[in-house]
């Protein structure tokens, strides 16, 4: 049976780790290499790195990390965060990504994924998303709207529509992040998980939330998500992977077996 | 020396990767005196399997993989590089390699999410070096929209369960081919390269003094 995928999230910025493990209330700049490494051993079904360097002249840095991490872990990672271009995209995959991760840039000019996906297959290209509760209106239909610049720009756009017309340009996957519950630990937003989900017909990817075990198996069980992303609990070293997959084993969730 | 059969099929640098990572000899090359001349070959791919056949074609590849093949090298296909083995695809409506016979069918369950991708598991239906001291529960990654379908019975090594139950690893004689991802699948994964590395090219024979570490 498919397993439901635990996707961990670092943000690299110039080339470091930035919610690094947390050691007796210091935030250590972690190593993305070494966390990535870590991560690998504890049973990561994948790994997100988002840059989120400032400036595009730091994009170099990355691309180090991208093939050191690509040289030795082999499970599969996407790369989001300043990719504009189908040349941005070459050269994260040519790296060693197996996925590139879009989100202005996609809502900015929708023709990225397209382009993404005729030149590296839909499987490469995933539609990153953030999305907030605003209500039913004529334009936002499902009461949820898309947002860009890490959360900061409203788009008066429908969030399930955008994800319906993301999956038609060509999207593989869909990494959803709820703007109201990301940073609350209190649980991912199941409404909007549930509606994309049922929306598209490829794989969904909830973001933003996690907190606690029960959240994994409420965002797998009442959303039907694929792949649930978390940072945080792992990172401040609250749970282990193991933890959560012996968890989600338990409660009847199919999960990849560590040995 | 193992060959990596360069047609511009993605993922050939991961395969790369992943070989070198465990101290193994490797060179990824369209040039057909490399290939018959290596003791193995992979041959690897992501894409789509019209463009893969006319790429192959284009470089002179098609003839050299018959040939390597007719040499009893061990061979390794993966993904689309398993698919392709078959006689057809129906991807593009593609005529492929017809080295093992079958057909490459698409997914039609429309209540599954396409490409059926993610970590997924095997049931060895005829034991094969390749697949020797994995342990039965793990899972392999995946991420594709066809799927091979042997024609034989006899040259379906394990199966896997998404809606149907299809053939995730196949092989006949010195060819075995997975459709998941070894290169791409934690250290289970690794370890099916390392026994292809191991790997004599004769199924069904466990040569201990080889397998046995």
């Amino acid at each position: 049976m498919l397993s439901k995928r635990i996707i961990i999230c670092l943000d690299v910025r110039e080339g470091k780790t930035t919610k690094g493990i947390r050691f007796q209330g210091n935030i250590d700049v972690g190593d993305p290499v070494a966390m990535a490494r870590e991560y690998y051993e504890q049973g990561a079904d994948e790994l997100v790195f988002y840059d989120i360097t400032a400036s595009s002249d730091q994009r170099d840095i990355l691309i180090d990390v991208v093939e050191n991490v690509a040289g030795n872990i082999f499970i599969p990672f996407s790369v989001g965060g300043g990719i504009r271009t189908v040349d941005d995209m070459y050269r994260v995959l040519n790296a060693g990504a197996e996925k590139i991760s879009v989100n202005t840039a996609a809502v900015l000019t929708p023709d990225l994924i397209s382009q993404g996906a005729r030149f590296f297959g839909s499987q490469c290209i995933v539609l990153g998303m953030d999305a907030k509760r605003v209500g039913k209106s004529d334009r936002i239909s499902s009461g949820y709207e898309v947002w860009i610049n890490g959360g900061r720009t409203p788009m008066n756009m429908d969030a399930v529509e955008w994800a319906k017309k993301a999956q038609d340009l060509g999207a593989g996957e869909i990494c959803l992040n709820s703007i109201d519950t990301d940073g609350t630990n209190l649980g991912y937003e199941l409404m909007i998980t549930s509606m994309i989900s049922k929306a598209v017909s490829i794989p969904v990817i909830a973001s933003g939330g996690a907190g606690k075990p029960e959240h994994l198996r409420d965002v797998f069980i009442k959303s039907g998500a694929d792949a649930a992303l978390i940072a945080s609990m792992v990172h401040y070293r609250q749970y282990t992977i193991g933890q959560l997959k012996s968890y989600l084993a338990e409660e009847g969730i199919p999960v990849r077996t560590l040995v | 020396m193992i060959a990596i059969i360069d047609y511009e099929a993605g993922n050939l640098r991961s395969v790369e990767r992943a070989l070198k990572y465990l101290g193994l000899a490797c060179r990824i090359t369209s040039s057909a005196e490399e290939i018959l001349s290596s003791d193995r070959v992979v041959f690897p791919g992501v894409g789509a399997a019209g463009k893969a056949m006319e790429v192959l074609r284009s470089r002179n590849l098609l003839q050299v993989i018959h040939n390597v093949i007719a040499r009893k090298t061990p061979f390794l296909g993966i993904c689309l590089g398993a698919q392709i083995l078959l006689d057809k695809s129906e991807e593009n409506n593609t005529e492929c390699l017809k080295m093992i016979s079958g057909t490459a069918r698409k997914f039609a369950d429309m209540n599954l999410k396409i490409p059926h991708m993610g970590w997924n598991n095997l049931s060895i239906v005829h034991p094969h070096p390749i697949l020797e001291g994995i342990d039965p529960r793990v899972q392999f990654y995946f991420v594709h929209s066809y799927y091979p379908e042997p024609a034989k019975q006899e040259d379906m090594i394990a199966t896997t369960d998404y809606g149907i139950r299809f053939a995730s690893v196949i092989g006949k004689e010195n060819v075995v081919a997975t459709q998941f991802h070894p290169e791409k699948s934690g250290r289970e994964g690794l370890r099916i390269l390392v026994n292809f590395s191991r790997w004599d090219g004769k199924p069904g024979h466990f040569d201990d003094s080889v397998l046995g570490v």
